[in-house]
């Protein structure tokens, strides 16, 4: 069993790690919702096996230890928060571009390319519309 | 007195609802954001009063004795960062409210600031490592609303960045924690100290690199910086401000805390700190001289003074330890006031880019030589706060003999005063080069309307403070270290108080 819950849990992060290095957003949350699943299935499998931790169904070893299942519905819900948040944000750079994926950082990309007039190089204004020209 | 430890974390929650509900009026969330982080100023005064003379304040979640429940742990080094986040925060809170833009617009501001005051001192208070991560869950939500509060073009582009960037080193957290509790069976720092110390050494070394790596990413250590100067000069500049003032030291103050909380001599990863730490000070002045926006190079400038605090813990000295905490206090308060400044440049000009503003050495003649001051002070010129910390720093290697890396920082300080002077020629001293921008509001001698004016002078001010009272404050510096290097004490001190 703990093998395979490290096996799903090893799958998962092999998955996620992969999404997270496209450029499409929308991939890119796919790709964390799974990375976090991999980490919390660690999570859970970190803690002993065994019946429901309820208080008088059993007799002292025989439970489950309710602490990293505590852990992994906390760092779910918190995951889940930050991935609504992230979707928002990413509804919101299609609005604005028609487009999920995630733009180079203008400055970096000029400094770069020195070959752009010197002057304005980071000029954000300027660089967009130059690529917007053609 | 341990009452008052909780204070810093439940207050601005309570203030982050309560501006919720008076969300109608403007002046009702100013006054309760304002008169909360005021509170918090004289908490964590009486808290770092406290304990430097009675030692560690441990209060208890819910009355939960230690490795059961969550333990709040103020000690010397988490009651002085405390001090100076809480005075950061108020300073900028208030320029933010001076300032006309981000602040008047949003509704969500000031209870967004709150939830981030609130994660910042629960992560500096926090005795649990899971607590930690809910801390630092805290202060980096707040900082993602915070960071896109507005939605535009390049605050969208550079929050989906620092989300996606935090979001990995969050779970890799997560699985640092899973590791450390299915290896040691609890998430209590004081009981993980211990109870790792029976693992073999292989083991806490890689756990050692495990938890560098999730809080290298925090911290902005290199390889792992790349996030922050393209995401910082997006945000508005009091939340800029902030963010360069605390976020990355937050992940300053949990590698530190770890590396020397959980581990022995001989499995912390003392030469690849040194190595990292290294590059990331080159790394990040090289990107500094490189860039023509204020901003910028504020924000890479900022990457290189992490290094210099990697450098000091990589010493594993009490020497090293003290200069890092004595240069924590220095940069958190230099870099916050010298963001605030390169806001003001902006209010009075129209831009942050060299290339376009300059002569303000005449027009505002009060902003240039609060400029003057943080930036002397953070190339390390004497006899400013800044070379105080490098001096300590320094020594504290040459006594270590890691000739190398002292090499190395000296010459970044040399290059830092080269950045900061790029500031000062294009910004302030030659005439502007395109005069074609029209001024957006007529420019006062002051730079600004006083209420963004008298928080910057109050941070400037500060680490002139910080300069003049060094003694005190360095032989602070080396008790705090002194408790942080006793990892048997703080041990004691939490599971049998």
């Amino acid at each position: 069993m703990t093998v395979m819950l490290a096996a799903v849990a090893a799958a998962l992060f092999a998955i996620g790690t992969y999404l997270l290095l496209q450029r499409k957003l929308s991939r890119i949350i796919i790709g964390l919702g799974l990375l976090t699943h991999g980490a919390n299935i660690l999570l859970i499998t970190g803690g002993r096996r065994g019946n429901p931790p309820i208080v008088g169904s059993e007799e002292g070893d025989g439970f489950a230890d309710p602490m990293p299942q505590a852990l992994a519905l906390t760092a779910i819900v918190i995951t889940f928060g930050v991935t609504i948040l992230l979707l928002a944000l990413a509804y919101r750079s299609w609005l604005l571009t028609a487009d999920d994926e995630v733009q180079d950082d203008v400055g970096d990309r000029a400094v770069g390319r020195s070959d752009v007039v010197h002057d304005e190089v980071a000029d954000q204004a300027k660089v967009i519309e130059r690529e917007e020209a053609p | 007195m341990t009452w008052l430890v909780p204070l810093p974390i439940v207050l601005p929650l309570v203030g982050a609802a309560l501006s919720i509900l008076v969300g109608r009026s403007r002046t009702a969330q100013r006054v309760v954001a304002l008169s909360i982080l005021a509170t918090l100023v004289v908490v964590a005064v009486v808290l770092l009063v406290q304990v430097d003379r009675h030692g560690t304040l441990v209060a208890e979640a819910g009355g939960w004795p230690a490795p059961l429940g969550i333990s709040l742990v103020a000690d010397r080094f988490a009651a002085v960062l405390l001090l100076v986040a809480e005075v950061s925060l108020l300073a900028v809170l208030i320029y933010a409210i001076g300032e006309p833009g981000a602040e008047r617009h949003h509704v969500g501001f000031q209870s967004a600031y709150l939830v981030l005051a609130a994660g910042v001192a629960a992560s500096f208070l926090t005795g649990d490592l899971f607590n930690l991560f809910v801390a630092f869950e805290m202060m980096l939500t707040a900082s993602y609303v915070l960071l896109t509060l507005g939605g535009r073009r390049g605050q969208v582009r550079a929050g989906m960045t620092y989300i996606v960037i935090s979001l990995v080193a969050s779970t890799l957290f997560v699985t640092a924690l899973a590791l450390l509790y299915s290896a040691t069976g609890t998430v209590n720092m004081a009981h993980l100290a211990q109870r790792l110390d029976e693992l073999p050494p292989g083991v806490r070394t890689a756990f050692a690199v495990l938890l560098l790596v999730v809080f290298g990413i925090k911290a902005a250590v290199f390889p792992l910086f790349f996030w922050l100067p393209d995401a910082y000069p997006t945000a508005p500049t009091p939340i800029t401000a902030v963010f360069a003032g605390l976020l990355t030291k937050v992940g300053v103050y949990a590698l530190i805390r770890t590396q020397l909380l959980f581990f022995t001599d001989e499995t912390r990863p003392a030469t690849l700190l040194l190595v990292v730490a290294a590059a990331t000070m080159a790394i990040g002045v090289l990107g500094a001289i490189a860039q023509e926006d204020i901003r910028r190079i504020l924000s890479f400038s900022i990457v290189s003074q992490i290094g210099y605090m990697v450098m000091g813990l990589g010493f594993f000295t009490v020497a090293g330890v003290a200069a890092v905490v004595y240069s924590m206090i220095h940069h958190i308060i230099i870099k916050s006031g010298l963001f605030l400044i390169g806001g003001l440049i902006d209010h009075s000009t129209g831009s942050s880019r060299l290339t376009q503003i300059g002569g303000l050495v005449r027009t505002t003649p009060f902003l240039a030589a609060m400029f003057l001051v943080s930036a002397l002070s953070l190339a390390g010129i004497p006899p400013l706060s800044g070379f105080i910390s490098k001096f300590a720093l320094v020594q504290a290697g040459i006594a270590e003999s890691h000739y190398v890396v002292v090499g190395v920082s000296l010459l970044v300080s040399l290059l830092t005063l080269f950045a900061v002077i790029q500031i000062w020629t294009g910004a302030f001293w030659s005439p502007p080069e395109v005069t074609t921008l029209p001024t957006p509001t007529p420019v006062r001698r002051s730079g600004g309307p006083l209420l963004m004016v008298a928080p910057t002078a109050a941070l400037v001010l500060c680490s002139l403070g910080v300069a003049a009272a060094a003694g005190p404050i360095y032989s602070f510096s080396e008790r705090a270290a002194d408790d942080l290097l006793d990892r048997q004490s703080y041990i004691e001190e939490v599971l049998s108080p």
